[in-house]
């Protein structure tokens, strides 16, 4: 082939190399413009999609901003109340070990009014996958100051920076889950770049891996933005989380299986 | 000598405007647009022809509206 393709000759169905995988329903997003929760669902679908797993794969949605996941992932879903997505993944995947089941909550939903269930789900090695969304803010309700929010970092409940003198230390409970002897793989990714976007997908296939072999409960934080929340465009959230967000909440495996012997 | 020669489609009409895949595309071909679409938004368009079709913008973009094609050629 010369090199003088035009557009048409390219765009044909044999030359496909990306598009939105049909296991995301074809409808709108809910979410504003460059909010991480859309990639991190489609993230998930490819995975089913791979798996070949559609039909046997429950997903536990949240209170917050992902409350409608159901509405966007063509596979059976729960709604559950507030922080008790992994109460209800616990009683799924017990009720069904032949199917991949996964949680999907935010910061407030996982840190906050559900941390009981997160912990207890954790340290009794639940083989199911928690997918958290960690954006530092109640995203839905206007951005409240959560459990996660930076010292010194502003939210509308907040409005001069968090005094951790007044409110309290952020919590990493990623890394408290991570000491806990239930889990079995727990890991930091983020969405904001496509290199990181294929490293969170790789670390979600493993997750769903490890779970579906009951090797235990499998712990996926993906720091995001709120760019409504923080205030900001998109790219300067993504550019505000890499200089605020990162340096406190690492990006990298935090407990890697020690039977598999690997390292990323 | 192999070339790789990609295509991106937008589907503008759910573009948000995010300006993500802007970035994240290594050949700049991707420019936001003076006009909005139907909610309002700037969308996104491709621009030039050094299109390699890696996909980065793809992935990238929160909404998933964006679909690759890419062909070999030999220069
Ligand atoms: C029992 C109960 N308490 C409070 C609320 C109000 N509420 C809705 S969403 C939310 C916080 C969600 O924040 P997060 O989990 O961080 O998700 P995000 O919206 O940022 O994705 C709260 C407190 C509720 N719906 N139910
Ligand atoms: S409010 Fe924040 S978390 Fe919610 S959709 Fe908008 S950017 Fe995303
Ligand atoms: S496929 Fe790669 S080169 Fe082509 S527009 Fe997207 S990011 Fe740019
Ligand atoms: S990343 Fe997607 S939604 Fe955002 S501007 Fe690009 S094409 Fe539009």
């Amino acid at each position: 082939m010369s090199e003088t393709l035009t557009r048409d000759q390219i765009i044909k169905p044999e030359n496909l190399v990306y598009r939105r995988t049909p296991l995301m329903v074809d409808r709108p997003l809910s979410y504003c413009p460059g909010c991480g929760h859309g990639t991190v669902h489609r993230l998930i679908m490819e995975i089913i999609e791979e798996l070949d797993a559609q039909a046997r794969t429950v997903g536990v949605a949240p209170v917050g901003c992902s409350v409608l996941a159901y509405e966007f992932l063509d596979i059976d879903m729960q709604q559950a109340a507030h922080g008790r997505a992994p109460a209800l993944a616990t009683a799924i995947s017990r009720m069904n070990p032949d199917k991949y089941v996964f949680t999907y909550q935010g910061d407030g939903d996982l840190a906050a009014i559900g941390t009981a269930e997160t912990i207890h789900a954790c340290n009794r090695a639940e083989n199911f996958v928690i997918v958290f969304i960690n954006n530092g803010i109640y995203g839905m309700t206007g951005g409240q100051m959560a459990p996660t929010t930076l010292p010194g970092m502003k939210a509308s409940t907040c409005p001069y920076g968090r005094d951790t003198a007044i409110m309290g230390n952020p919590l990493k409970i990623t890394e408290l889950v991570a000491q806990l002897p239930g889990t079995y793989f727990v890991t930091r990714q983020s969405v904001h770049t496509p290199a990181n976007v294929r490293k969170t997908k790789k670390a979600l296939r493993k997750a769903f891996d490890y779970s579906f072999a009951k090797k235990g409960l499998c712990f996926v934080e993906v720091v995001s933005n709120c760019n409504s929340g923080w205030k900001m465009t998109p790219v300067q959230a993504n550019q505000w989380m890499v200089d605020n967000m990162f340096p406190f909440y690492p990006l990298g495996d935090i407990k890697v299986p020690q039977d598999a012997g690997e390292k990323e | 000598m192999a070339k790789l020669k990609g295509a991106i489609v937008i589907d503008i009409e759910r573009c948000k405007g995010c300006e993500v895949c802007v970035g994240a595309c290594p050949e700049s071909v991707i420019t936001m647009a003076k006009g909005v679409n139907g909610k309002g938004y700037h969308f996104a368009e491709p621009t030039g022809d050094n299109c390699t079709g890696c996909t980065n913008c793809a992935v990238v973009c929160p909404d998933g509206v964006i679909t690759v094609y890419r062909v070999k050629v030999t220069v």
